[in-house]
């Protein structure tokens, strides 16, 4: 059976579900639909984007008081009485959720480190509180009376009835993530795990990516308030506290974070233990005591213990493998790409830059230029200060005095991934791969830049033809780099020297004429170099550009059109291989002096 | 997918023992755990106590933890109605859990006992509370006791602090009604948190208003630690708690700082020391006596006593509903709620029940009495 | 509000963001050593309280129980492995069963034996920490060391599950009520017609002595040196031979004491109830986070300053306390966050 038969099947069950299941059933297959929906936001912004959130049952909670306020008050204004019913309030709510969500991202997404996730707990239990004491909300006592749903003509009372609506939703929402971590975009979002300064690279928006995915969630969470304040008729502050907050993010976690349907997997797992625990703990130890927040909370160990990754990893091994990919975006037309600058017009010209860190002078009134169609490699001793002029042109960290100029253009102070779009890519000194995506997936990252289309057209896969354009190209450059075999394999699973030909596959895609490669030879066998050597030789001719930091000399002087060498944050030689070689300077740098 | 799902049914399906079908089965929701669990610990025990057998009809009692949280509660009776099919439902023990269940309860045209204080749980204005009946005093009715104790005294304002809750702010919206009908000035309203490790800010703001009384509304030994603060700041004025405190630990906690606090409180608090001519006494000592053999002197509390209550509403009204249908059934469910609705003059251990349609607690001014910490007791003044 | 109301609030603020202090302290060490944010930190503050009362009113404390119970657990875990080595673990399996079959055994005689009850005062701390504090490394060896290696995430949440269990565990030992004990002293000082009691004296002071104790064992002790190494960087540690299960022990000892010890120390000044952990816990661990989960002294300020913004935020809008303080504390980490900029470091 293949994984799109096993979907439907299952589609069909979940269907059949309220036909046959007893009625309780229906009621925890509710809960578990509310709660996979809360968790699934959690999955794409802890799991997948890297950000921890506790805050998402505030969301939640902002969604059931937007339609509990509106459909149980009586004196509202006459302009909000259009609103006052369960559409009014859904509609109310989900701007509200947006609204404080991007007022939030704003001041908390810019939190690195540990500082996000108490960010959200900070605002998870003001938001809570405030449910609290405001009286309009019903205050610590809470609303009740709230109005069943109804939808063409059919009062949804019935639990069965509800069901359909709530799974309806989860499964949209589930088919959304699905299309959007498989795009363009969600690339980009995935991207985010790897670091922000290798997603900039790539001309990935960070700021953004991570205001989308914490919108998303939050209209995720928004939204399973809204059905949950109309299935239970009934909200107060309790359900949306801090430590409902962490549970959703236990379910992501138990259930797999990493993956859409891990939310799914955890949600029903801690309702049904919870439940079973309820039922069977009494029968082993007796009523008096309360033993089931133990029991979970153990066996909860047990389970982290036993799958870190989660349920769902270990569940997906009984599941069909997905039909290989290999070979379909091979017929795609070619993307546009850039002119190609004339050999030997300068592309980097860099004039007395200064990088200081503190009191340390990390550069020193460096100056080069690359020309188009020649490789100037960059030499020194450890610690010379080669990858600080790395970050330096590449916008990373910006010289602190001096001129950098790209293509004519200044671009000190410019940011990274403006830079990047002007055509200058980059590898990384310690490879900086998405170890869990595909060599193809990690490839078609490099192509960022080079498609358009944004989240919404990602989520309902409005843009498959760019899409199988991106990979196509992605592919190609992997067969160009000699990768051709390895399209479908996690790049983490390759061994340490070809991650870093992905590292200069990723950086192709981006169509750059300008390559920047930080010592790309490292771990190669003697095969392997050569293959390189010819991949940027041919490279040359085209006409690109290339800035080579390597350690291995013979690679280099093969290799260098000219080459620059530094020692302690200065240039001490520049010139052609042989005569650098033999220049006293170099030698006392690398031998430690020769009289 | 597949496997998830025959997990969860496998695992539900082991869960559930249906009941036998012709016993009468009693759904009880108590908060045994989370913020509320020294009031719902309890009622869960006394649940324990009651008879197994009603009217000849053998009595299951299906005992669900609601963690104080409101889902779960709903949760929980969803399970009782659908699962369990019972007959009635007992609980849960704070506001917003029992408002929740309402509309559930009310639905699926089943009875339900709340052992919760608001007035608004049985608020007949509600077609819905046609279904709902209660076993703790309204807060109405203890802070007119205590507003009128405060005017007798001299009182001429007063001062508030209580939970940052449902409790705290049931209380401080019916006790600022009646203050303010009987012109009794709130010079103060202060917030606290159950679990707070410090209330100087609240205390100062108080002592800077200088009542003449304050009064606390926190329920059990966390409504200590206002009083001990504002003893150790020096307050002069008189003291009073609410109900909520009606249990042993508190005594422990507040120790000598309480001494001469007044608060309202159901008289089986005081069982020992009602007057022998009183019926209620008897009742109460009934139930003290029982609580505390099973769980050790001093250890009954007026918690458990709602819960009690509740057995002994359904004590008399279950043989009344046995005479119309058969339990489990719609009639049965139906018989019983008219049956309750018609009790009179029946007595329980917070005092005498007469329920109508529009008083669906049923009780009046025997089922509360004010009571005073003297050496260390509860001491009954009037 | 007056100077006198200030000076109170301010006092106020200090006595309880030193506690803060201290737990922010014990925070930031779990951190740094094992990568674990310690959530039942807060806890081993109700455990301390709780076992210290229940041993003054002449119970036994449940917590006895769980010394036995993990020791049992502890003991199971490493000794198939010790038996494996055969002869030449002979020490080490004796001193296994020494720590956790033995140990327990002799603090539950004492507690069930000796009257305890009627001890002065500072052997029943003695005997408090003595329960509790071994939790901490037998929690240590059971819930994280079998995933030291797993991701900050992952540990969180084993944090967040063991939190639930061991609250759980309270309210089946301590029951719903909470608990106070005598104070250490009943002297109290007036400073300017402010009166300090005695008890909050000992906070502020242990509090201080902890602190310097801490700094004193991380800048001279061979241990204290080894455990920040273990904290810069593990696998180097390791090269040298540092035990990083040694460190992760050590480190959570160290918590679990400091933690009873708070509990210890504020139990006479408010009641401690089975839950109590959380909250305190929870405001220690946002002094930490604002030392940026390195820093002793930040996180020593960060959480007094959440003590003091505590303090005035309940006078002026008790009802909002809550919603005041962690209001105010997201601009204090923007801050943070752009003032401790750490670009991810290219080598």
């Amino acid at each position: 059976m293949t994984s799109r038969q096993l979907l439907i099947v299952f589609v069909v069950l979940l269907g059949l579900g309220p036909l046959v299941l007893p009625e309780f059933y229906v009621t925890l297959l509710n809960y578990i639909g509310l709660y996979a929906l809360v968790a699934l936001g959690v999955v794409l912004l802890t799991g997948v984007g890297g950000l921890t959130s506790f805050g998402q049952a505030a969301f939640v909670g902002v969604g059931a008081y937007a339609t509990a306020a509106l459909t149980t008050a009586t004196d509202l204004p006459t302009w909000l009485l259009p609103l006052a019913n369960p559409w009014g309030g859904l509609l109310v709510g989900l701007v509200l959720t947006a609204l404080i969500a991007l007022l939030l991202g704003v001041l908390t997404l810019r939190l690195s480190g540990h500082y996000l996730p108490l960010g959200t707990i900070a605002w998870g239990i003001s938001l809570y509180f405030l449910f609290g004491n405001l009286q309009f909300l019903g205050g610590h006592t809470g609303i009740s009376g709230i109005p069943a749903l109804s939808m063409a003509g059919i009062e949804l009372r019935d639990g069965r009835h509800y069901y359909y609506l709530i799974w309806a939703v989860l499964l949209v929402a589930i088919w959304l993530t699905h299309n959007l971590l498989d795009s363009r975009a969600g690339r980009a979002i995935r991207a985010l795990k790897g670091g922000v300064v290798m997603a900039e690279a790539m001309g990935v928006d960070t700021a953004r990516a991570k205001t989308t995915i914490f919108l998303i969630a939050a209209l995720f969470a928004c939204l399973s308030g809204w059905l949950y304040a109309h299935l239970q008729r009934f909200v107060n502050p309790t359900p949306f506290g801090l430590h409902i907050g962490i549970e959703y993010l236990f379910m992501a976690v138990i259930g797999g974070a990493a993956y859409v349907w891990g939310a799914l997997v955890g949600a029903a797992l801690i309702t049904v233990l919870k439940q079973w625990l309820q039922d069977l703990l009494p029968q082993l130890f007796g009523a008096t005591g309360n033993f089931e927040v133990i029991a979970f909370g153990l066996l909860m160990i047990v389970v982290l213990h036993r799958a870190r990754d989660g349920l769902w990893p270990w569940l997906a091994r009984w599941l069909p493998e997905k039909s290989a990919l290999a070979g379909r975006h091979m017929d795609a037309p070619p993307l546009p790409r850039r002119p190609v600058p004339i050999a030997g017009t300068p592309l980097l010209e860099v004039k007395d830059a200064i990088k200081q860190f503190g009191g340390l002078v990390a550069n020193d009134r460096m100056s080069l230029h690359v020309n188009a169609g020649e490789i100037l490699a960059l030499i020194g001793p450890n610690g010379a200060g080669k990858s600080t002029f790395f970050n330096l042109v590449t916008g990373v960290n910006p010289p602190t005095a001096g001129e950098v100029r790209f293509m004519g253009e200044r671009v000190d102070g410019r940011t990274s991934r403006v830079i990047a779009r002007m055509g200058m890519s980059r590898t990384f000194q310690h490879v900086r791969l998405l170890a869990g995506m595909t060599v193809l997936e990690n490839v078609a990252l490099g192509a960022h830049m080079r498609g358009k289309h944004g989240v919404p057209s990602a989520m309902l896969h409005l843009e498959r033809e760019e899409e199988r354009c991106l990979l196509a190209e992605a592919a190609r450059h992997c067969q160009r780099v000699g990768l051709g075999e390895h399209l479908q394999d996690a790049a983490g699973s390759l061994p340490l020297g070809k991650q870093r030909i992905v590292e200069i596959a990723r950086a192709l895609a981006a169509d750059p004429c300008l390559l920047l490669l930080d010592e790309p030879a490292a771990g190669l066998r003697f095969m392997e170099k050569q293959a390189l050597a010819e991949l940027l030789k041919q490279l040359r001719a085209e006409g690109m550009g290339i800035l080579l930091v390597e350690h291995d000399m013979e690679f280099v002087m093969d290799l260098a059109d000219r080459v620059v060498v530094m020692e302690f944050g200065k240039k001490i030689a520049e010139g052609l291989p042989h005569a650098v070689q033999n220049d006293p300077a170099v030698i006392e740098a690398y031998l430690g002096g020769v009289e | 997918m597949k496997i998830a799902r025959s997990l969860l049914a496998a695992a539900v399906c082991t869960a559930l023992a249906a009941p036998a079908l012709a016993d009468l089965n009693v759904g009880v929701v108590v908060s045994a755990t989370g913020p509320a669990a020294s009031l719902g610990i309890p009622e869960k025990n006394t649940i324990a106590l009651m008879p197994t057998t009603i009217g000849g009809e053998k009595v299951n009692y299906i005992v669900l933890d609601d963690a104080s949280d409101t889902t779960t509660a709903v949760k929980n009776t969803r399970k009782l109605l659908t699962e369990d099919k019972v007959d009635v439902i007992v609980g849960s023990t704070i506001t917003p859990n029992s408002l929740a269940m309402i509309d559930i309860a009310a639905e699926a045209e089943t009875p339900m006992i709340s052992m919760a204080a608001s007035a608004r749980i049985v608020d007949t204005a509600n077609p819905k509370v046609r279904w709902v009946f209660k076993t703790p005093q309204n807060d109405i009715q203890m802070s007119t006791a205590i507003v009128e104790h405060m005017i007798n005294a001299g009182v001429k304002s007063v001062a508030f602090i209580g939970f940052a809750d449902a409790y705290g702010e049931g209380w401080y919206q019916e006790f600022a009604k009646i203050a303010e009908a009987r012109k009794l000035k709130i010079v103060a309203n202060e917030r606290y948190n159950r679990a707070d490790t410090s209330v100087t800010g609240q205390v100062l703001k108080v002592l800077a208003a200088k009542p003449d009384a304050v009064l606390v509304a926190g329920a059990g030994t966390p409504a200590a630690l206002p009083q001990k603060a504002l003893k150790e700041k020096g307050f002069k004025g008189a003291y009073y708690q609410t109900h909520g405190v009606a249990n042993k630990d508190f005594l422990r906690v507040c120790g000598k700082d309480c001494e001469g606090t007044f608060l309202p409180a159901g008289p089986v608090l005081v069982a020992a020391q009602l007057p022998a001519d009183n019926p209620i006494k008897k009742v109460a000592m009934d139930y003290v006596g029982k609580y505390e053999a099973a769980h050790g002197k001093g250890s009954s509390s007026t918690f458990g006593a709602h819960a009690w209550d509740a057995g002994i509403l359904l004590q008399n009204a279950v043989p009344l509903a046995l005479k119309k249908a058969k339990p489990g059934s719609k009639e049965f469910k139906l018989a019983l709620r008219d049956a309750l609705e018609s009790l009179k003059n029946v007595t329980v251990s917070h005092g005498m029940v007469n329920m109508s349609a529009q008083d669906h607690l049923g009780f009046d001014q025997r089922a509360r009495v004010m009571v005073q910490v003297v050496n260390g007791d509860w001491k009954l003044i009037q | 509000m007056d100077l006198q109301i200030a000076l109170l609030l301010g006092q106020d603020g200090i006595v309880n963001g030193a506690i803060y202090a201290l737990l922010a302290l014990a925070l930031v060490l779990v951190f740094a050593v094992t990568r674990v944010i310690f959530i039942p930190q807060g806890e081993f503050v109700a455990y301390g309280a709780l076992t210290l009362a229940s041993l003054q009113i002449g119970q036994t404390p449940g917590t006895l129980w769980l010394l036995m119970v993990l020791g049992v657990a502890v003991t199971a875990l490493d000794a198939p492995a010790l038996w494996r080595q055969g002869c030449r673990a002979g020490p080490k399996i004796y001193g296994l069963i020494g720590r956790q079959i033995a140990y327990p055994l002799v603090i539950a005689a004492l507690v069930l034996g000796a009257q305890p009850k009627d001890w002065p005062m500072l052997l029943q701390v003695l005997l408090a920490l003595a329960v509790v504090v071994p939790l901490g490394p037998q929690l240590y060896r059971v819930a994280y060391q079998p995933i030291a290696e797993a991701s900050v995430l992952i540990l969180l949440i084993v944090s967040v599950a063991l939190h639930l269990a061991l609250v759980g565990l309270g309210l089946l030992f301590f029951g719903a009520e909470g608990s106070r004990t005598p104070a250490f002293s009943d002297a109290s000082l007036e400073v300017g017609g402010l009166t300090i009691s005695g008890q909050s004296m000992w906070v502020v002071g242990a509090s201080l002595v902890l602190i310097i104790a801490l700094y004193a064992f991380f800048e001279r002790s061979l241990y204290g040196k080894a455990l920040r190494a273990t904290a810069i960087n593990r696998a180097g540690a390791r090269l040298m031979g540092i035990s990083t299960t040694l460190a992760g022990k050590l480190s959570f000892l160290l918590a679990a004491a400091i933690g009873a010890l708070s509990g210890i120390l504020i139990a006479p000044l408010t009641t401690i109830y089975y839950d109590t952990g959380f909250l305190v816990g929870l405001k220690g661990f946002v002094g930490a986070i604002v030392g940026g989960l390195a820093s002793y002294p930040v996180a020593a300020a960060g959480a007094l300053l959440v003590g003091l913004l505590e303090a005035f935020s309940s006078f002026h809008a008790s009802a909002f306390k809550e919603v005041i303080v962690f209001t105010l504390i997201i601009p204090v980490l923007v801050w943070r966050s752009l003032t401790t900029r750490h670009v991810e470091e290219e080598e």
